[in-house]
C-alpha cells in the first residue's frame, strides 16, 4: 500500500492554515533529500511542516541550498525555521561522532517566510506568529 | 554500508589535516547579511596584501559571489600565518526581491539582485560542506544574535569540527552588545571589533594566527 503524503489526508484549507507534524519514525526511513523534498512540498502549499526530531546540520545545510534554488520572484520567498540549538554532543559518545552518528532530536517548525514570523525566541521557548496565506 | 562509509569520511578528513598542515588554510568568512563580513575581509586583505577583496554596502546581499584572496600573509609574534580568505555571500532562508525596492532600486535590478543572491547564499552553504578549513563567523553586535540563521550555521559548524571565531562587529556604534553576542554562543570565543573603524584589529589577528595558524 502506498504511504500517505501530509497533503492526501487533508482537505486543501480556505481559511485556515494546515499544520503537518511529521513523526520522527517517519522521517528516519527516508534518505535527505526526501526529507527536504518532504519539507518543501509542504510548505510551497502553504503549509505549517512540524518536525518531531528535527533535521541533522548537513540536512539542514541542504534544506537552505534547496530552498535559495526553488526562489521565484512572486511565488515563493523562501522558508522560515525555527528550532532549539543544537545540543553540543553532551549525550554523544566520541565513536557516535566518529561514525557520524548525530543526535538529532530537536522539535523544528518551518513555514513559508511570508505566513510564518517569529515573535520571541530563546532556548526554551519559541513564539511565532502564523498568519493565513 | 553508510557506517563504513562515514567513518571512510572521517578518517579521510583527519589525515586530510595531518598531512595538508603545511598548506595555506582557507578561512571561511560567514555570518547574516549586512555584518560586515566584506568590510572585515577588505580590512585584513588591505593590512596585509594592500588590495581589497570587494565592494562594500548597506544594501544586504551586496555580495552575491564567494570572494577568494589567496595567500594572505599575517604576521605575529614573529612568525607568519599563511591564510586564503574566502567572503561570502550573507547566509538567510529567504531572499525577497521586494526588500531591494526599499533601497530605490528598480524593480527588474531587484528580481536580478535577488537571484543572485539565491545562487550566491547555495554556493555558501556548499563551500561551507565542501571547501573551507575554518570559519570566522561575523556577527553585527547591535543585532541579536539569538536568530534561526546563525543557530543553524553554527550547529553545521560544529557538525563538520571546523574551527570557529566569533567576531562581534560594529562595535564602534552606541547599542553595541559584545555580551549578548558572547552569551549567545557561549562554546565559542568571542572577538569584539569594528573592522570599518580598525578597532581591536590587533587582538583580531592574533586569534586568527592562534585558530587558524
Amino acid at each position: 500500500m502506498p504511504e500517505a503524503t501530509p497533503s492526501d489526508s487533508t482537505t486543501e484549507p480556505e481559511n485556515g492554515v494546515q499544520i503537518d507534524l511529521i513523526s520522527g519514525s517517519r522521517m528516519e526511513g527516508l534518505r535527505s533529500m526526501e526529507k527536504i523534498r518532504l519539507i518543501l512540498d509542504g510548505v510551497r502549499d502553504g503549509n505549517i511542516v512540524i518536525l518531531e526530531e528535527g533535521l541533522s546540520p548537513d540536512e539542514e545545510s541542504k534544506l537552505i541550498e534547496v530552498t535559495m534554488t526553488e526562489i521565484s520572484p512572486d511565488e515563493f520567498s523562501g522558508i522560515e525555521i525555527e528550532s532549539y540549538p543544537h545540543e553540543e554532543a553532551a549525550d554523544q559518545s566520541f565513536l557516535d561522532r566518529l561514525m557520524g552518528r548525530e543526535s538529532t532530536k530537536k522539535l523544528t517548525v518551518i513555514g513559508p517566510a511570508n505566513q510564518i514570523e517569529t515573535l520571541h525566541k530563546d532556548d526554551q521557548l519559541i513564539s511565532a506568529l502564523v498568519s493565513r496565506k | 554500508m553508510g557506517l563504513l562509509t562515514n567513518l571512510r569520511d572521517s578518517v579521510s578528513r583527519v589525515t586530510d589535516r595531518l598531512f595538508a598542515s603545511d598548506d595555506p588554510k582557507r578561512i571561511g568568512i560567514y555570518g547574516p547579511p549586512n555584518a560586515g563580513k566584506t568590510t572585515l575581509a577588505n580590512r585584513i586583505a588591505r593590512d596585509w596584501t594592500g588590495d581589497a577583496i570587494g565592494p562594500e554596502s548597506h544594501v544586504p546581499h551586496e555580495t552575491r559571489r564567494a570572494r577568494r584572496k589567496e595567500g594572505v600573509d599575517i604576521e605575529r609574534n614573529g612568525q607568519s600565518v599563511t591564510i586564503d580568505i574566502v567572503d561570502t555571500p550573507g547566509v538567510a532562508t529567504k531572499v525577497d526581491y521586494k526588500e531591494f525596492l526599499d533601497h530605490d532600486i528598480e524593480k527588474d535590478d531587484a528580481i536580478r539582485r535577488s537571484r543572485e543572491a539565491t545562487e550566491g547564499v547555495a554556493e555558501a552553504m556548499h563551500w561551507l560542506r565542501e571547501d573551507v578549513d575554518g570559519v570566522i563567523y561575523v556577527l553585527d553586535s547591535t543585532t541579536d544574535p539569538f536568530t534561526q540563521v546563525n543557530t543553524m550555521l553554527i550547529g553545521i559548524i560544529e557538525s563538520r569540527d571546523l574551527p570557529v571565531l566569533i567576531f562581534a562587529n560594529k562595535i564602534d556604534l552606541n547599542e553595541a552588545d559584545i555580551k549578548r553576542v558572547a552569551d549567545a554562543f557561549p562554546q565559542h570565543e568571542t572577538v569584539p571589533l569594528s573592522a570599518l573603524e580598525g578597532d581591536n584589529m590587533d587582538e583580531v589577528y592574533d586569534k586568527i594566527a592562534e585558530y587558524f595558524g
